[in-house]
């Protein structure tokens, strides 16, 4: 494919993004005609008589508005970072969950759900400790004697491994009756209950870390042909990596905090990617945001809408996620 | 010209550089030969910038190499690996590029300077004709064509290469050297690590033949190269045999039925 063919299929990609915004307005319980979702639009502008009902206006934005946009941010967050995580460790198995985010976001959130917080202070937990623990990882990976990379698989696993044992501990502990059920329904990753609130907080961060990456995204290219060739080319290997890992860190967080854990994404979308515009970062990141917005907007547009019970997303990326991943790596054609 | 002066390495307590001193000057081909473990790669990895703290000194044109950034040592000096690995699949044209990434970059990424640069790179190795294909998909040799083409992208006009021909047979490592004395005569200085003692008769200006971390010899490879020197080298008994133009010489593992017969 021609690099003018890659630019067109981004623009594509983007204006999927755009239409599936669109038309998951019209999409869940409480019915919006898309005259109506002129109406209630236009009328925050132009003063004109409502034709629509107030609750159809209250529904769309402090439902269903936040619910799309958090769709997509968490979606971009997590198949940026995976995007970017692969790169950095020159693996093509690395995604989000790799270092410890989701498991220490997951362990916070335990927490916090265990002492009774309420839902803000359970989403600002679940971000602290899952920069935490990528920050453990981090120390203890470069404390690793021999090849920096694997020792910070390593490090990630092992830290990971902690704090799921953390969070199965006060499972345990916890009340049946209500903190039990809430700390495995937050585990199991759901944008269910989004608020303003988390929109505004998630976004505010994923806009901070994401410009750096896609600054770096030319380094990040010349990180993945390896560390000693990368530096003879005159990148500075420790720092682009470093800034690369908290950028992609501080997005994963911030999706994380909101969502609960929703696996699959990181490593999935980036790889369906590679297979459309190939692993030059030039056109990957940008592809890789598009499609994590599309993918998981789609994906959580089935999981409110074609069950009468909501089913939790985390649940959903995963059984697309994972038989889409063997279709990949099976028929994909290409070596992963 | 790059000058390596007395330089000494040691990993913990085990001293793999005792004191190396040479020098490189532009058009010059210097080939390293040394045993596995001699210290070559130990070296190149000071030359590069890759190992600190090292004693002695690597000067280019006179300039302390320690004390420049990565970016700066890259417009002197680069590293052609003997096979680069790409956790990804990339196209030539975006590993030829890469190599202009000390001085490109920022959000725009490569422009139409480091295109032309890498386009120039890729026109005098020959390979325009590969730009398009996917560089895990093209021959060993035309590999190493690429990742040489990479090193000039990068402007670089010292470079260093880890046994460039190795792996490749016997077409394409002639085919590669006759390319590297290209650029030679273009005012490039190339050191290269080798383990083909004969092949440095025919492409090398100088050959520096390093054991046990020291210089044990060097000069040209007419007057440096003789049976006791691979003796020493390598531990193996060698005959010379020179070939009727009086240039290229070979050398020929004395037969172990020799060896049977004498002990009659």
């Amino acid at each position: 494919m021609t690099d003018a063919r890659k630019r067109t299929t981004i623009i594509i990609m983007s204006l999927m993004v755009l239409a599936g915004i669109v038309i998951s307005f019209f999409l869940g319980q409480f019915s919006i005609t898309p005259k109506e979702l002129g109406g209630i639009i236009i009328s925050q502008f132009a003063d004109i008589k409502p034709f629509w009902t107030s609750q159809q206006e209250h529904v769309f934005w402090t439902v269903r508005m936040p619910r799309i946009l958090i769709a997509c941010i968490v979606g971009i967050a997590l198949s940026t970072a995976g995007c970017v995580y692969q790169g950095v460790f020159e693996n093509p198995m690395a995604a989000p969950d790799f270092l410890g985010a989701s498991s220490g976001a997951g362990l916070g959130a335990a927490l916090a759900i265990l002492a009774g917080m309420n839902e803000w202070m359970i989403t600002v937990m679940a971000f602290v400790f899952s920069l935490a623990t990528i920050w453990l990882v981090y120390i203890i990976g470069n404390r690793t004697r021999g090849n920096k990379t694997v020792g910070l698989v390593l490090a990630g696993l092992m830290v990971s491994a902690l704090a799921q044992a953390g969070t199965s501990f006060i499972k345990l502990v916890a009340d049946q009756t209500n903190e039990l059920p809430e700390i495995t329904y937050w585990l199991m990753g759901s944008l269910t209950g989004t608020t303003q609130r988390d929109v505004v907080f998630s976004g505010a961060i994923i806009v901070v870390g994401i410009i750096p990456l896609l600054i770096l995204r030319w380094k990040i290219n010349v990180l993945t042909i390896g560390e000693d060739e990368a530096s003879t080319i005159g990148i500075n290997v420790a720092r682009v990596r470093f800034i690369s890992l908290i950028c992609a860190t501080l997005v994963t967080a911030a999706a994380v905090s909101v969502s609960g854990m929703i696996g699959w994404v990181g490593l999935v979308v980036p790889h369906f990617c590679r297979k459309i515009v190939g692993n030059n970062m030039k056109f990957l990141l940008p592809a890789s945001v598009f499609m994590g917005a599309f993918f998981l907007l789609m994906v959580d547009n089935i999981s409110r809408n074609l069950f009468a019970v909501e089913i939790p997303i985390g649940i959903l990326t995963a059984i697309i996620g994972a038989p889409f991943f063997i279709y990949l790596i099976t028929k994909g054609g290409e070596s992963v | 010209m790059i000058s390596v002066s007395d330089l000494r390495y040691a990993y913990g307590t085990h001293e793999v550089l005792k004191g190396i001193s040479f020098d490189a000057r532009p058009g010059e081909l210097l080939c390293i030969l040394g045993h596995n473990g001699a210290g070559k790669s130990t070296l190149f990895k000071c030359m590069l910038g890759l190992l600190r703290g090292y004693s002695g000194s690597i000067t280019v044109d006179g300039i302390d190499f320690s004390r420049l950034k990565p970016k700066e040592k890259a417009l002197y000096v680069a590293y052609i690996p003997q096979a680069s690995k790409p956790t990804f699949a990339y196209n030539v044209m975006d590993m030829v590029i890469m190599g202009t990434m000390s001085v490109a970059g920022g959000i725009s990424g490569p422009g139409e300077k480091e295109k032309r640069l890498a386009l120039d790179a890729l026109s005098k190795m020959g390979i325009m004709h590969l730009k398009d294909r996917d560089y895990t998909k093209i021959s060993g040799g035309e590999q190493q064509m690429v990742l040489i083409a990479r090193a000039l992208a990068q402007g670089a006009k010292i470079l260093i290469m880890d046994e460039p021909t190795s792996s490749l047979d016997y077409g394409n490592q002639m085919r590669v050297q006759k390319q590297l004395r290209k650029l030679v005569s273009e005012g490039y200085t190339i050191i290269q690590s080798t383990h083909n003692p004969e092949q440095t008769y025919v492409f090398a200006d100088r050959i520096l033949c390093i054991r046990d971390g020291i210089i044990y010899r060097q000069g040209k490879p007419q007057d440096v190269m003789d049976e006791k020197l691979i003796k020493d080298m390598y531990g193996i008994d060698v005959e010379m045999v020179e070939s009727a133009d009086k240039r290229v010489r070979f050398f020929e593992l004395k037969e172990y039925e020799d060896n049977e017969e004498n002990k009659e």
